[in-house]
């Protein structure tokens, strides 16, 4: 099989808050695993998932690691496209500015940095779903 | 090429079910499973949303799900499909993905 062929479009789909469960480590950690084999990824982050990208977390008080950080390297592991999607945003009273800033580094343009956020409605959501080879969740 | 939609958690517990219709394109399937499969009770408070989504996507529930929590075919919103292990495998290999709401 040819490198072209062998490349499928991934997407990683987040729904869980982070902390108190541990869904939203271990999906990072397929990520960061799953981008080694340079694939075409793309995260969503939808309901509670929304929550993995606040910013200003601080796991100080709960004896926990604060893996938020891991975020924002993403765009190192060519991972740069996160989905967000509005109406989970909006249901939770929060809006983009709540969220972490994670740009990346676009080698093509003088390393110009880039936002790797995008907020999109849940239409354009489903359709990314639909446009995808292989969909794990989280 | 269509999704298989699955849903796994009672839509009591989570938003799941919600989230999973409200992201079927239209001609995509849902399938219901394990606690998924009380979402799908007749007069349920997600009947309605139930019936709404059977205009543009086929929904079924498994079975034995069913069976194992005392329900029967007559107990679930009519136009819901029943589907065994084997349909189960049917659906997965006649979509493009399967996209799992957990």
């Amino acid at each position: 099989m040819s490198q072209e062929t062998s490349r499928k479009k991934f997407l990683y789909i987040n729904r869980k808050a982070p902390y108190g469960t541990i869904y939203a480590l271990e999906s990072l950690e397929v990520i960061l695993i799953g981008a080694a084999f340079e694939q075409d990824v793309s995260l969503a982050f939808i309901d509670d998932g929304v929550f993995q990208l606040m910013n200003g977390q601080d796991t100080s008080g709960i004896g926990m690691k604060n893996f938020s950080k891991t975020y924002k390297a993403l765009g190192d592991y060519e991972v740069r496209k996160l989905y967000v999607e509005r109406e989970s945003l909006a249901e939770r009273g929060l809006a983009v500015e709540d969220l972490m800033p994670i740009a990346y580094e676009d080698e093509n343009e003088d390393y110009a940095e880039k936002p790797s956020i995008h907020v999109v409605d849940r239409s354009e959501m489903t359709r990314i779903i639909s446009d995808q080879d292989v969909i794990l969740s989280f | 090429m269509s999704t298989l939609h699955t849903i796994n958690k009672s839509p009591f517990e989570r938003p799941s079910l919600t989230t999973g219709l409200d992201h079927a394109a239209e001609g995509d399937a849902v399938l219901m499973i394990e606690d998924g499969v009380v979402g799908a009770r007749k007069g349920c408070a997600f009947a309605d949303a139930l019936r709404a989504k059977q205009t543009s996507c086929a929904l079924y529930v498994l079975g034995p799900d069913l069976a194992a929590r005392g329900m029967k075919a007559e107990d679930i919103v009519e136009g819901i499909g029943i589907v065994d292990y084997g349909g189960f495998v049917d659906l997965v290999a006649g979509a493009a993905r399967v996209c799992a709401w957990l």
